[in-house]
């Protein structure tokens, strides 16, 4: 069967002075089309350095990783930098919008990097924000947003490509409940879509949405669960 | 092609965007460039202005006469091993005059100056040269009033003068000066004609002479100086011909041997502006001097203004990185930064190129004007500088750790 992601004996190894860090030490882990998952795990973990690893943000020290079937474990910075921008959408918990920037350039910004229009980009942003309900705020600068308003812009923009996967971390992380339920809805809607999801969360009842929790420990995986969402 | 041409136009927006939030500190920035490159079309523009008077100035001697004297014009080594040279003498006017095929004229001239006296008006030190009728010709004055000396007036010294221009406004105000005596020193001269008006020649005013007839100068003035020879040439192009006539009878009717040295001068136009290229040459040369230093620390300042701004703006980069932007989009976001700080103070400069010059015209008596080629060389200059010197920085951007940069607050 076609795996989106498969990952095989990954390990990562920092080195910090003379100290080996083993932030992973041989995950094992596939991730299906279309699949809503939940990566758990208290801090230290390795929870991040999956989620970097998985966002094409890292490389492991050894293992390899597929993502569509492309080895990605190996490539160089430049080629990373293509498999993200066409294959993985981020979602992250302090949103990292660019704050002089509009709305709308902010959506923009990875079709600039994948060489697509002036003309066409305009029109793709637009049509991601509207996915979002923003298209009346289009020319607002995050300064004149919500936290609420900013994380739906940065699902736009993580939307924008059609990306294979959208990698969330901790995308409630900074917003009170209310608001926070409201971005898990639009989650939730954007897996009914057919989107690929994953939430990097430590809070229960975000990775809840999910039909899958992985539990990272360690550097391992703990526990890998499905979840009956009826 | 075309999306190199979208990705350039993309980070000239993203740098003006960038640039607007900083608008003090990148003018600062840009003070090195902006002195650089003022320095350098400032002093092109003067030059320019000087080049413009000093030929219009130089061609009244006229490309094509030649002046025999005792002095070179231009002497680089020891003065008085010209000053024990033999005066030159009628006599040797008058050997070139009898013996030059190749001159087309050849007029002998003297000059000294003398108070000049119309009744009770008075000029102190005032040039008077005593001419014979080649003199007018060789050098081009025509006259406003009255006449020139006629072949008689000079074969018998006449006691006549030629007055220039403002002699004769400032001597005889309202009063019509033909026919009028003056007091040149002690002597009467009447007055035939007035000159006019004919301007200065490198710094000494045409219009401040009194012309005689030469002998007259011998005779009242005293008989020991030595004349200057001018020797107008048929054409431009026969001048080293003309000269090596000139100096080939001078040489014979002094009687030197082949091995001793000439003495006497043959001047020319041309050496005085083979100086003025040397001088302004080396003004030049302090110019680019000046600007390549202003432009190495402003190019400096640039650098490290980068570093700071790249620094900054790890953040941005981080998010820039994460949703795809490869190393070479973030190095020409950079360099095309630097290169429009570097540009913005190459405008600046060669807007206040433009002020000074204008200031420089109607201020002094020198004519200014910026020459399009050093607007265009600002220009280039401070955008190299801008591209040379946002190198390393853009390259040190491009080689962030997106995680890093995104971690970053």
């Amino acid at each position: 069967m076609q795996h989106l992601i498969h990952l095989e004996k990954i390990t990562k190894t920092y080195k910090i002075g003379t100290i080996e860090v083993h932030a992973l030490r041989g995950v094992d882990l596939d991730i299906q089309s279309n699949e809503y998952i939940s990566i758990m795990g208290p801090s230290g973990s390795g929870k991040s350095t999956l989620m970097n690893i998985i966002g094409c943000l890292d490389t492991p020290t050894s293992g390899s990783y597929f993502l569509d079937d492309e080895l990605v474990s190996t490539m160089d910075d430049n080629k990373l930098a293509e498999v993200r921008n066409r294959k993985i959408g981020f979602v992250f918990q302090t949103f990292n919008l660019l704050p002089r920037a509009t709305a709308l350039h902010n959506v923009e910004l990875p079709l600039i990097y994948s060489g697509i229009h002036a003309s066409n980009r305009k029109t793709i942003a637009e049509e991601a924000l509207e996915k979002v309900s923003l298209s009346d705020r289009k020319n607002h600068r995050p300064n004149e947003l919500s936290g609420g308003q900013r994380q739906r812009v940065a699902i736009a923009r993580a939307l924008v490509n059609n990306p294979s996967l959208i990698l969330a971390d901790e995308p409630t992380g900074n917003l009170d409940s209310t608001t926070g339920k409201e971005i898990m809805t639009v989650f939730d809607d954007l897996h009914k879509a057919g989107n690929t999801i994953i939430l990097v969360t430590h809070e229960k009842e975000v990775a809840q949405h999910a039909d899958r929790i992985v539990h990272i420990l360690d550097g391992n995986i703990a526990e890998d669960i499905q979840v009956n969402n009826s | 092609m075309i999306s190199i041409l979208i990705s350039f136009w993309e980070n000239v927006l993203i740098a003006l965007r960038a640039l607007a939030q900083n608008k003090l500190r990148a003018v600062l920035t840009t003070l090195g460039i902006i002195i650089g490159v003022l320095t350098v079309v400032s002093v092109a523009s003067i030059i320019a202005g000087l080049n413009e008077g000093f030929s219009s100035q130089i061609s009244a001697l006229g490309s094509n006469t030649l002046f025999v004297h005792k002095y070179p014009w231009i002497i680089k080594d020891d003065f008085f091993k010209y000053r024990n040279r033999p005066d030159i003498t009628m006599k040797d006017a008058e050997y070139l005059i009898k013996h030059s095929k190749l001159a087309e004229s050849i007029a002998p001239a003297v000059g000294t100056s003398r108070d000049i006296k119309f009744r009770n008006n008075s000029l102190a030190d005032i040039g008077v040269a005593g001419v014979t009728m080649e003199h007018e010709l060789i050098e081009g004055y025509t006259i406003a009033d009255g006449r020139y000396f006629s072949q008689t007036e000079i074969d018998h010294d006449k006691s006549s003068c030629v007055i220039g221009w403002e002699i004769k406004e400032k001597l005889f105000k309202e009063q019509h000066p033909i026919g009028e005596r003056i007091k040149i020193g002690d002597v009467s001269y009447t007055v035939i004609g007035v000159m006019d008006k004919r301007g200065s020649l490198l710094g000494h005013n045409l219009d401040s002479e009194v012309y005689v007839p030469i002998g007259t100068i011998f005779k009242n003035f005293g008989a020991h100086r030595s004349i200057r020879i001018l020797i107008r040439v048929p054409s431009a192009e026969m001048i080293n011909e003309v000269k090596d006539e000139i100096r080939f009878l001078l040489r014979v009717s002094r009687k030197l041997k082949p091995q001793e040295e000439d003495n006497f001068s043959i001047n020319q136009q041309e050496m005085l502006t083979d100086m003025y290229k040397q001088l302004t040459g080396g003004l030049y040369t302090a110019a680019f001097g000046i600007g390549t230093l202003s432009l190495l620390v402003g190019g400096i300042g640039i650098m490290n203004i980068m570093l700071v701004s790249v620094a900054e703006r790890r953040k941005e980069i981080g998010i820039r990185k994460a949703l795809g932007a490869k190393r070479r989009a973030i190095t020409s976001q950079f360099i095309i930064e630097s290169i429009i700080i570097c540009s913005i103070g190459g405008i600046i400069a060669i807007f206040f190129s433009f002020l000074i010059s204008l200031v420089i015209d109607k201020v002094t008596p020198f004519p200014s004007s910026v020459p399009i080629w050093s607007v265009f060389m600002g220009l280039g200059f401070s955008t190299c500088v801008g591209l040379f010197f946002g190198i390393y920085p853009a390259r040190q951007a491009a080689k962030l750790d997106p995680i890093e940069c995104l971690r970053y607050e």
